[in-house]
């Protein structure tokens, strides 16, 4: 069969993504982890008694921390499966896909599992993050000047 | 009203990534590192710290804030010691969220096993 026609085949039995549905779904939970992430540092500032960047500090350390948390009990993948991009935008995606790997190749050892792997998905968001602000910090350097 | 604001800003990042995974083939690490990548972008011009004013802790939740704060101390450090600061604050911002999740991960993947 030539290959044209396979993939007219496969596309008419792969069942349609619903599009508008998944959309809506990200969206709401998206916005709910935002007035979370905003709760905490009206809480965390007003509780503690700090300026409202330390108390953001704080609030990341949460997230960061449900993210984990969440997924070693299971619950995490889910929800994500659920909500799609509504999980894996906010900081707790980062999170998840720190502690997925971990838990992934713990079994490997600590040095060569956990150690080499951690990672292993969420490397991408750090090596780009760093190589991006590098240039548009330069090119800010040069055109703002500072 | 701040509460609101957030509420629609971290939702319309979501969605707006929500659209390109299911339009296109990228997979969610793809959009992930392209939002850390428009997030320093939106740096350049301080487009970011306008919205952060408007949406308060909403805007630093999803991961453009990454890129956001990764610029940012980067630009404090630039302002003391030129050109050679860009090497020097870049995770001064950030290592926060670096650090717990690299300390969360590593300390409960040794008390938790994997599921399937």
């Amino acid at each position: 069969m030539e290959k044209k026609e396979y993939k007219k085949i496969v596309d008419k039995y792969t069942p349609d993504e619903p599009r508008f549905r998944n959309a809506l779904i990200a969206f709401i939970i998206g916005g709910f982890m935002g007035v979370l992430g905003n709760f905490l540092v009206d809480f965390y500032s007003s509780t503690f008694d700090l300026s409202s960047k330390d108390a953001s500090v704080f609030m990341i350390i949460t997230l960061v921390f449900l993210g984990c948390f969440l997924t070693c009990l299971g619950f995490f993948d889910k929800w994500v499966g659920f909500a799609k991009c509504g999980l894996i935008i906010p900081i707790t995606g980062f999170a998840h896909a720190m502690m997925s790997a971990a838990l992934e190749y713990r079994k490997e050892g600590l040095v060569t599992g956990i150690g080499s792997n951690m990672f292993k998905l969420a490397g991408s968001v750090i090596i780009f993050g760093v190589v991006s602000a590098y240039i548009f910090g330069l090119l800010r350097l040069l055109v703002i000047g500072g | 009203m701040i509460h609101f604001n957030a509420f629609v800003f971290c939702g319309i990042v979501c969605l707006i990534g929500q659209i390109i995974l299911d339009n296109t083939k990228l997979t969610p690490g793809h959009i992930t590192t392209i939002f850390v990548i428009v997030g320093a972008f939106l740096d350049v011009f301080n487009i970011y710290d306008k919205f952060v004013l408007w949406a308060g802790g909403g805007a630093l939740v999803p991961i453009t804030s990454f890129g956001h704060l990764l610029i940012h101390g980067a630009m404090d450090t630039v302002n003391n010691y030129g050109v050679m600061g860009l090497f020097m604050g870049m995770f001064d911002l950030t290592s926060s969220g670096i650090v717990a999740a690299i300390i969360f991960s590593f300390v409960l993947s040794l008390i938790f096993q994997p599921r399937d």
